[in-house]
């Protein structure tokens, strides 16, 4: 702001000043469904899924193993070449312990996102995923771990046939 | 690269930034644009083209916003757009302008930024869902904290960095605003605070974070000769830059925000920049996040890799230090209505460089800043530097 301005603009209303009926308000509740198609790559990385493995695409210019798994290198800019499958083994390169659910509600037990590299696959190629089964105070960057899945009549071809993964022995 | 015109900032205006605005967001453009122009001895009729820059319209609920949102702007009958980088959205409007002007097609241009959060209930915290993958990551039940909480492990983890050293950022920021009229969370607070406060996604805090806010911000450009004609204290756009860093965010080392460097560099070659950090004399990073600042200090290049937490304990990023680290009070400390947020550092700097910011002016004589906004999936950076007349 500068000093030549002497008048601000713009009211500061309060939780209470909405709840309370102080102001006018107009509402609105969207109903809006959406269906993806998963596509050609992430299609398969969810049948392998819910087959028990994870699988990553080659590129043989660059000679990346990436996952997830995509039809087309984005720096070489061609048509990656095979599929790979992958360890369900990995190591935590960063983690973060979260009191917040979703909608920024508080939740009492944490849950631990975290970014997996796989086993497998080239060095920093990571996913999202959560931890299970460790205590948050002994989570460690660098820790190595392994999926805990679904029982295979439960899988239903998603990233959550996945349970969590935890800490190796 | 041929660049046709020098392109100045001739005039700047915002609103107050608050957690839920009575004004609508059209009426919050309005004040904001109103109050730029009128530091000017430019009139709408004057302007040549407006570009408008606002987040994800899922905030609002209201569709195509750049459209809800031309009047408050100034738009009608005239070359008008919307330009949208995510949280870059604020400097990349400024650069969007920039080339409309620099470009020869118009001598002035007219950038408006508004963001109202408050109208997604009760928290916005649930729009911002949907940057995650739809499909393998979605269904996992992300929250956005989530994104900035495994950046900052993985940044404090690469440096050894502690919780400490980052809250120091949030202590100036907040204490630097308290001397912004607009600021919406100016207030004096210790490391002992931020460490105590709320924990919400370990490592992040509540007093890490920037606050959800209404409001808007604005400036006027011009060209050169038109600048010269209407001020005698044009401030000169002399470097843009922008980059955009692969979406596959869980593949790249989150440690250090690369495309922030390839922004920055983009900007300090056009203006002739080769040592930013005894060249540039003040400075707005993004700091949505305590650490951000850090990081984007790092990404810009005015310190090693790891070095900003010991220029900032050591005082330098102070508003008296050797190189000014928001002074306006960031977005920690005035808010962070996203777009509005990135544009009122450019505001800042352009007031800084004019001597016009009051308590907030930095000492010295302040010739060259910089401002910049990150945003998207965490991969985008937009970068401006500025020169005094």
């Amino acid at each position: 702001m500068s000093v030549k301005n002497k008048e601000y603009f713009g009211t500061g209303l309060s939780a209470e000043d909405i709840k309370e009926g102080k102001v006018l308000y107009s509402r609105w509740r969207p109903k809006a469904e959406y269906g993806w198609a998963a596509g050609v790559a992430v299609s398969r990385y969810l049948d392998e899924l819910r087959k028990g493995r994870i699988v990553g695409r080659k590129c043989g210019k660059c000679r990346r193993v990436v996952v997830p798994p995509r039809m087309f290198c984005e720096w070489c800019f061609k048509p990656t070449d095979s599929w790979v499958n992958l360890e369900d083994t990995g190591t935590v390169n960063t983690f973060a312990i979260s009191y917040i659910a979703a909608d920024a509600t508080r939740i009492k037990e944490p849950i631990i996102p975290a970014v997996i590299e796989i086993d497998g696959a080239s060095k920093g190629m990571g996913i999202l995923h959560l931890l299970g089964e460790v205590d948050p105070k002994s989570v460690k960057i660098g820790m190595r771990v392994k999926a805990v899945w679904k029982p295979p009549g439960d899988r239903i071809g998603a990233i959550t046939d996945i349970k969590y993964f935890k800490p190796l022995p | 690269m041929h660049i046709k015109r020098r392109v100045a900032v001739v005039g700047a205006g915002m609103t107050k930034f608050v957690r839920r605005a009575k004004e609508t967001g059209k009426e919050l453009a309005f004040e904001a644009t109103k109050m730029a122009l009128d530091s000017t001895e430019l009139t709408l009729k004057d302007i040549g083209c407006v570009t408008l820059g606002t987040a994800p319209d899922a905030f609002d609920g209201v569709h195509m916003k750049g459209e809800y949102l031309s009047d408050g702007a100034g738009g009608w009958r005239k070359p008008y757009m919307r330009c949208y980088v995510g949280g870059g959205t604020g400097v990349f409007a400024a650069i969007n302008g920039w080339y409309h002007v620099a470009s020869g097609l118009f001598d002035t241009c007219l950038v408006v930024c508004e963001e109202k959060m408050s109208s997604c209930q009760p928290h916005p915290q649930y729009a911002f869902q949907t940057i995650f993958d739809n499909i393998t990551e979605r269904p996992l039940g992300p929250n956005l904290v989530w994104i900035f909480a495994l950046e900052m492990n993985r940044y404090m983890h690469a440096h050894n960095i502690s919780k400490e050293e980052i809250a120091l950022v949030s202590v100036k920021n907040k204490r630097n605003a308290l001397d912004h009229p607009c600021a919406q969370l100016p207030q004096k607070i210790t490391v002992e605070d931020v460490l105590n406060s709320e924990v919400l996604a370990w490592p992040v805090q509540r007093l890490d974070i920037s606050p959800t806010s209404d409001g808007a911000a604005a400036i006027v450009l011009a060209s050169e000769d038109v600048a010269r004609k209407i001020t005698d204290t044009p401030v000169w756009i002399d470097g843009v830059g922008w980059s955009l860093d692969t979406a596959y965010w869980t593949n790249r080392d989150l440690f250090y925000p690369k495309y922030v460097e390839y922004a920055a560099r983009m900007a300090y070659e056009m203006a002739g920049i080769n040592n930013p950090r005894k060249e540039i004399d003040v400075a707005e990073p993004y700091d949505p996040f305590d650490y951000k600042e850090l990081h984007h200090m790092e990404g810009l290049l005015l310190c090693k890799k790891g070095e900003a937490p010991k220029l900032t304990k050591e005082g330098v990023t102070q508003r008296d230090g050797d190189l000014p680290i928001c002074p306006s009070g960031g977005l920690l400390g005035v808010g962070n209505p996203i777009a509005a947020a990135g544009l009122m550092k450019v505001c800042e700097i352009f007031w800084q460089l004019r001597k016009e910011a009051g308590k907030r002016q930095v000492p010295g004589d302040p010739r060259t800043g910089l401002a910049q906004a990150w945003g998207d999936l965490m991969q985008v950076g937009t970068v401006v530097v500025m020169r005094a007349q």
